[in-house]
């Protein structure tokens, strides 16, 4: 592992000028920042969530420095990249889960909808209520698949009553492609469920507080590949109304399922661009070392 | 050098020591164990061989003519003034009637030490219950005295001479005269589990005792169970890993190993000194039992929210959840096996703890069932403790009899805690 990774540090000094010599990729906002700058537009379409210029201190441990990252809606954006580069780093930054690492420290600036998330008069159970999060390991509590998704809505008082709640229960479900699966074990634990089943019950439960965004890190990588195949579709199907971040190792994956890109490399965001266009012509050496599996 | 040893040989050369150290350390641990069992065996041995007898006590059949005179001379029904009246001289009338021959008065007191002082209180609980059977005689078997009652079970030995016997050879005689007439039996014990201490063995019982650990118990649960768990959450939930933190986590461990005596001069000093609370009480013991108990209660139940996986607090954040829903609703629920676990376990130290309650002067002779954690009173061990110490040797098998009992109670509570741990443990 070292082995590998000290020829890549040396890289990414060697990265700047050759970035550099790509002006004409720059961005109207500043991405450029001292020892290297972002190679393609980060910006989106239609922004939900911006980071500018964000840093991420573990201790002494500078975990992603200098990120500048557009979230929008409609659309899928993948980040990839080698193991420990930052990208879950970021993404828990979006729904500010950093924050229960005490040693971690943030600086620059993310925005939901214009507010800045780390502002004063944000809270962080509204943000979290607004910014959704799937996770690695299917982690479903250990409850009735009811109480799995109607455990938010019941937190934030969104239903009024009991049918209101069986409504958002059944359409989470549904959205989540598990209904038809469980609508007759609703009272069994989530926990019996399968791998995927899980996955997909912790989509739901997601969805069933109706954030704006959702952010999965690496919602596949305990599944197996059919398991993998739907909630690749479901993803597909929810970005209609979402804007969805997803960490993936897998570039397959990331090619599949996104519409947006962001190459991480040890805590440097070093390209973003469309899918089509960062597989098909990454513009910078590390991003095209890691995509044709010369690395990673 | 033609040819170097190969991966085979090496390991071959090596395998039969690698077996055979596997084969001493398993035999190394078998012998451990069989000596810790031996040891537990003989120690369960001695407590049934010495404690069973207790369950049974001497009485001796006597024919009491409950005589109106004696009991209510003015005949009022009375019930207050038949609680009065004098159930002893009907016993020493009984024995009287058995043996017309004695009548010295040294020789009357030696025969009327056969039956024991409570006699006469079995007779009144009779009249009390049966007030239409005065100015009748009745066939009652009344409990005989502990010397009797050691020396029909056999536990003294009739050859010992005279001198250094508590029952002289005209007394032997009696009590033969009486067995031959079959007025000596053995009955269930009915005193060791419902009469509070008594100076006099046969009368003696640990239900005083039981009922004093039962409150002293219920404070230590009520006090140690919610103030440990909040402090536990707390720790380790909520608050900063800081210089702070690390050294109350330091002092805790540490007062999880202080000897307990010390808790108990804590008590005496803070509680009865400062605070002027009752000596002897419940209360008390229940408070310095408390102080004792809490770090043990705090370190299982930090142990237990540690087991409770990450994902778990993640899940719920994630979905927007405050740090109190995420510990209350998904956290605590799965912790709670653990910290019951851990809260039996150490209820059950406490149960069987003794130094401290010493020093607050639980160790007192109680007779009386306490009413309230307020009330004077002792404890199970403390009892023990007592019985231990007394010179007569019937309190010999009540000793193990009581430390029987506390061994059940403890067995019941560890029991408990393993079906809890085993009903409740759910997977994630």
């Amino acid at each position: 592992m070292n082995l590998a990774a000290e020829p890549k540090s040396n890289k990414v000094s060697e990265a700047a000028p050759q970035a550099a010599a790509v002006p004409s990729t720059q961005p109207a906002v500043e991405a450029v920042e001292e020892g290297y700058r972002t190679v393609g537009d980060f910006t989106a379409l239609k922004p939900v969530m911006q980071a500018r210029k964000v840093d991420v201190f573990y201790g002494d441990n500078h975990a992603i420095q200098r990120v500048n990252l557009d979230v929008g809606l409609n659309e899928v954006i993948a980040l990839i990249g080698p193991s420990g580069c930052g990208k879950s780093t970021f993404i828990r930054c979006l729904n500010r889960m950093n924050d229960t690492i005490e040693s971690a420290r943030i600086t620059g600036e993310i925005t939901l909808d214009g507010e800045n998330i780390y502002g004063r008069h944000m809270d962080v159970v509204m943000l979290r209520a607004r910014v959704g999060m799937v996770f690695q390991k299917p982690n479903p509590f250990p409850k009735s698949v009811y109480d799995n998704v109607a455990y938010g809505p019941r937190i934030h008082g969104l239903a009024r009553d009991r049918v209101e709640l069986d409504e958002i229960v059944q359409t989470s479900l549904e959205r989540a492609g598990l209904w038809v699966e469980v609508k007759d074990r609703l009272e069994e634990p989530g926990t019996g469920l399968s791998g995927g089943q899980q996955q997909r019950l912790c989509i739901a439960r997601t969805i069933a507080v109706n954030p704006e965004v959702i952010l999965m890190d690496e919602p596949c990588s305990a599944l197996d590949p059919i398991a993998t195949a739907r909630i690749e579709d479901l993803i597909d199907e929810l970005k209609q109304n979402y804007a969805i971040v997803i960490v993936t190792h897998s570039m397959q994956q990331a090619a599949r399922v996104s519409q947006r890109t962001a190459y991480f490399h040890l805590g440097k965001l070093i390209e973003v661009g469309d899918t089509d266009e960062v597989f098909t012509n990454p513009r910078h050496k590390l991003t095209e070392d890691y995509i044709t599996g010369r690395f990673g | 050098m033609s040819s170097t040893p190969g991966v085979k040989e090496l390991v071959a050369r090596g395998i039969g020591r690698r077996y055979r150290n596997e084969r001493l350390f398993k035999a190394a641990g078998l012998g451990a164990l069989m000596i810790g069992l031996g040891f537990l065996a003989f120690f369960f041995y001695t407590l049934v061989a010495n404690g069973y007898t207790a369950l049974q006590q001497t009485r001796i059949l006597l024919d009491v003519k409950l005589d109106l005179a004696v009991i209510d001379p003015d005949n009022t029904r009375d019930p207050a003034v038949r609680a009065t009246a004098d159930y002893q001289r009907l016993v020493r009338d009984a024995m009287s009637a058995l043996f017309p021959d004695v009548k010295a008065r040294a020789e009357l007191r030696d025969l009327f030490a056969l039956v024991s002082p409570g006699a006469g209180l079995e007779l009144k609980e009779y009249v009390a219950s049966n007030p239409g059977a005065v100015g009748s005689t009745i066939s009652v078997w009344l409990v005989a005295d502990d010397d009797i009652d050691v020396l029909v079970k056999g536990h003294v030995s009739r050859d010992v001479p005279e001198a250094d016997r508590r029952i002289d050879d005209r007394q032997l005689a009696w009590l033969d005269k009486l067995e031959q007439e079959q007025r000596i039996g053995l009955r269930f014990n009915r005193y060791f589990f419902t009469a509070g201490d008594s100076r006099d063995p046969e009368l003696a019982g640990i239900w005083s005792a039981t009922i004093g650990s039962f409150y002293m118990l219920l404070v230590t649960l009520l006090l140690s169970f919610p103030l440990g768990v909040a402090t536990a959450i707390y720790l380790e939930e909520f608050a900063r890993r800081n210089r702070w933190t690390d050294l109350i986590e330091v002092n805790i461990n540490n007062l999880a190993a202080v000897p307990s005596i010390v808790f108990g001069l804590l008590g005496l000093a803070l509680f009865i000194n400062a605070f002027g609370l009752p000596r002897s009480a419940p209360l008390v013991g229940g408070l310095v039992l408390s102080l004792m108990t809490l770090p043990v209660i705090i370190i299982a139940s930090r142990a237990a929210l540690t087991a409770v996986p990450p994902s778990i607090r993640e899940a719920a954040l994630g979905l927007g959840a405050s740090k109190m829903q995420m510990v209350m609703h998904h956290v605590l629920p799965l912790a709670m096996p653990g910290m019951l676990t851990g809260t039996i376990i150490g209820m059950a130290r406490a149960l069987g703890e003794s130094a401290p309650l010493l020093m607050i002067g639980m160790v007192a002779f109680i007779v009386d069932v306490p009413d309230s954690p307020l009330d004077p009173s002792t404890a199970l061990p403390v009892q023990v403790y007592l019985w231990a110490d007394s010179p007569e040797r019937a309190f010999v098998e009540r000793t193990s009899a009581a430390i029987i009992v506390l061994l059940l109670f403890l067995l019941v509570m560890n029991a408990t805690a393993i079906l809890l741990r085993k009903r409740f443990e759910r997977r994630y």
